[in-house]
């Protein structure tokens, strides 16, 4: 008896909750989560500026406006005020210096950043004239140290087929979506009306890179891959539903000028901590490696499918000095896991060491989001989407389905 | 019979199924709601999920979709043909639809009465005549 008190008194300790709200996330001791707003739109990702105004760029349209911009005019911790601003949706969104950054699925533009708002009159077009696509189209976007823009470019496919998606169709070879997609570009961020041949691919073999983040502390980029999807509706006499459940990993990645991290001919297998050749390019269900030998490697790597929508290296110093220079990711949920249960609809924290290498395993930060086990993702009652940083030192997560926003101190 | 459709459905799930194989695995007039249901399983389930309500801006839902419960012969297309790009039901989707052009006009009935009446959605059968009928058009 004795043992199961002491038991359930360290699950509470381990778990603290947030009192008002009816979903309350999970997280470590020590941690509070508070809703500074209950829902703002279809939201992607977020910033936080000095003055502590929060900008929530939305995937739809909400008042005919893309992007939200919050406010605790009253001081009682919600960012109860919401105004709305710019004409188009989208994903990325960045502070760089005294401007604005932020993507609708076509362009990049920027607007000048002054006590909490934007002047949309003075607002410069940087990248334009991207082809509009709906499969993996979210240009998220970041910035270096030096001001140079790093750009998603996702592949329009799953994995490069002659027809997307569609049973017993072969992959292209050599894959010429590559040539536009399937990587990070980049882009002098103060230079006006750049084409994407004007930018360089900075890297290739790269899916869909929604969560990416230039890392202050080791100074270079990061992101992570939402892996292929499929492996046992495509080729069922090679991977089980349980082995597609899994596979391929969600890979964290460093990238660096010229990386290439294999896709579509490659998928990273973290069960055997493997770049294996993908069925639609002579794979046999996870052995056979071929030219993926030669393929970067991730640093580490997720279970399949939680779809890892953000990133962002914490700077400040609210939280204890361990979540100093990590990586936060913020995964999105999964789908392609049917007909098993979904997972992933939760904030994880990658510890980092002084050569920009993770410094021990991930660890499950923020979670319930979906308010219990789910089989679809339909059922769930919250998903995180994107990460931001306040001045404060706060951590800011978004939902994706109505546009919540938490926000996470500590106590140290 | 029961024991034939049970161990084709077995081949099914293990993959044996090829798709340039173009005679049906079900013989006409066993149980089409089960194999239709297994027909469902293998190839839109991963989309669609297992309660037809399909994946919120990614798949679209097949329960109380007009396109399922409506006009047969642009069902039978989207499902023959793919589609991409296109709005349901007033709602945009970023995945595509693969075509599935490999099964046959009697699987392709199969699943498609099977859509009709599932996930509370109630509409009349589709055979194979009218699958066949819109593929030959198509071509
Ligand atoms: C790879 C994912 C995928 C698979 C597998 C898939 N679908 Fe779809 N399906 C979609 C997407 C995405 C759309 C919407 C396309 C668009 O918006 O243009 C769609 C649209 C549809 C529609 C019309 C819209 C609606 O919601 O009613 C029907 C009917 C349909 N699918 C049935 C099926 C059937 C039956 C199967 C299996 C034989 C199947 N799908 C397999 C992704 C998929």
């Amino acid at each position: 008896m004795k043992l199961l008190i002491g038991v359930a008194a360290a699950g509470a300790l381990a778990w603290m909750t947030s009192g008002q709200d009816p979903v309350p996330l999970k997280l470590p001791s020590g941690f509070t989560a508070t809703v500074v707003n209950e829902g703002v739109g279809k939201a992607r990702h977020i910033v936080v500026d000095a003055s502590g105004t929060i900008f929530v760029k939305l995937s739809k349209l909400e008042k005919g406006k893309g992007l939200a911009i919050l406010r605790d005019t009253d001081k009682d911790g919600k960012a109860e005020t919401v105004s709305y601003a710019t004409g188009y949706a989208g994903t990325g969104i960045a502070i760089w210096k005294d401007w604005l950054y932020d993507s609708s699925d076509s362009s990049v533009y920027r607007y000048p950043l002054k006590n909490g708002a934007i002047d949309e009159s003075k607002r410069e077009t940087i990248v334009t004239g991207l082809t509009f696509q709906r499969e993996h189209g979210s240009k998220s976007i970041t910035l270096d140290d030096a001001g140079h823009l790093y750009v998603n470019f996702g592949a329009p496919s799953n994995a490069c087929q002659e027809r997307n998606r569609q049973l017993g169709s072969k992959g292209m070879e050599p894959c010429p979506i590559l040539e536009w997609y399937g990587g990070i570009w980049q882009f002098d961020g103060a230079k006006k009306n750049q084409k994407q041949a004007d930018g360089v691919r900075f890297a290739t073999g790269i899916r869909n890179a929604v969560a990416l983040d230039w890392n202050p502390a080791s100074k270079q980029l990061y992101a992570l891959q939402h892996g292929r999807d499929d492996l046992h509706r495509l080729y069922p006499s090679l991977y089980t539903d349980e082995q597609n459940a899994e596979l391929p990993g969600e890979e964290f990645l460093l990238v660096k000028k010229g990386s290439d991290f294999g896709w579509p001919y490659c998928y990273y297998d973290w069960q055997t901590s493997k770049k294996v050749l993908a069925p639609e390019y002579g794979g046999d269900g996870g052995r056979k490696v071929g030219i993926c030998e030669g393929k970067d490697l991730p640093l580490l790597s997720f279970p399949g499918h939680w779809a890892p929508n953000d990133l962002l290296f914490y700077t400040g110093n609210q939280f204890p000095a361990r979540y100093k220079n990590g990586a936060f990711i913020c995964f999105h949920g999964s789908w392609n896991r049917s007909p098993l249960q979904q997972r992933g609809y939760l904030v994880a924290f990658i510890p980092m060491g002084k050569d920009g290498k993770p410094s021990g395993k991930y660890e499950i930060f923020a979670d319930n989001f979906a308010g219990g086990e789910i089989m679809s993702p339909g059922d769930a009652q919250a998903r995180p989407v994107g990460l931001a940083q306040g001045a404060d030192g706060a951590l800011y997560i978004s939902d994706s389905i109505n546009g919540k926003i938490w926000k996470i101190t500590s106590r140290k | 019979m029961k024991l034939i459709a049970a161990g084709f459905a077995l081949l099914l799930g293990m993959g044996f199924f090829s798709p340039d194989n173009q005679t049906s695995f079900i013989p006409s007039g066993t149980a089409a709601a089960d194999s239709g249901k297994q027909l469902y399983t293998t190839y839109c389930l991963s989309c669609h999920q297992a309660s037809g309500k399909g994946v919120p801006s990614l798949n679209p839902p097949l329960a109380g979709s007009s396109w399922v419960t409506g006009d047969k012969q642009r069902l039978i297309r989207v499902v023959l043909n793919g589609l991409e790009g296109e709005d349901i039901d007033g709602e945009t989707y970023n995945n595509v639809m693969p075509g599935h052009d490999f099964l046959t006009d009697q699987q392709l009935s199969e699943v498609l009465t099977y859509i009709r009446s599932s996930f509370g959605n109630k509409a009349d059968a589709v055979t194979a005549a009218e699958v066949k009928a819109v593929r030959s058009a198509g071509k």
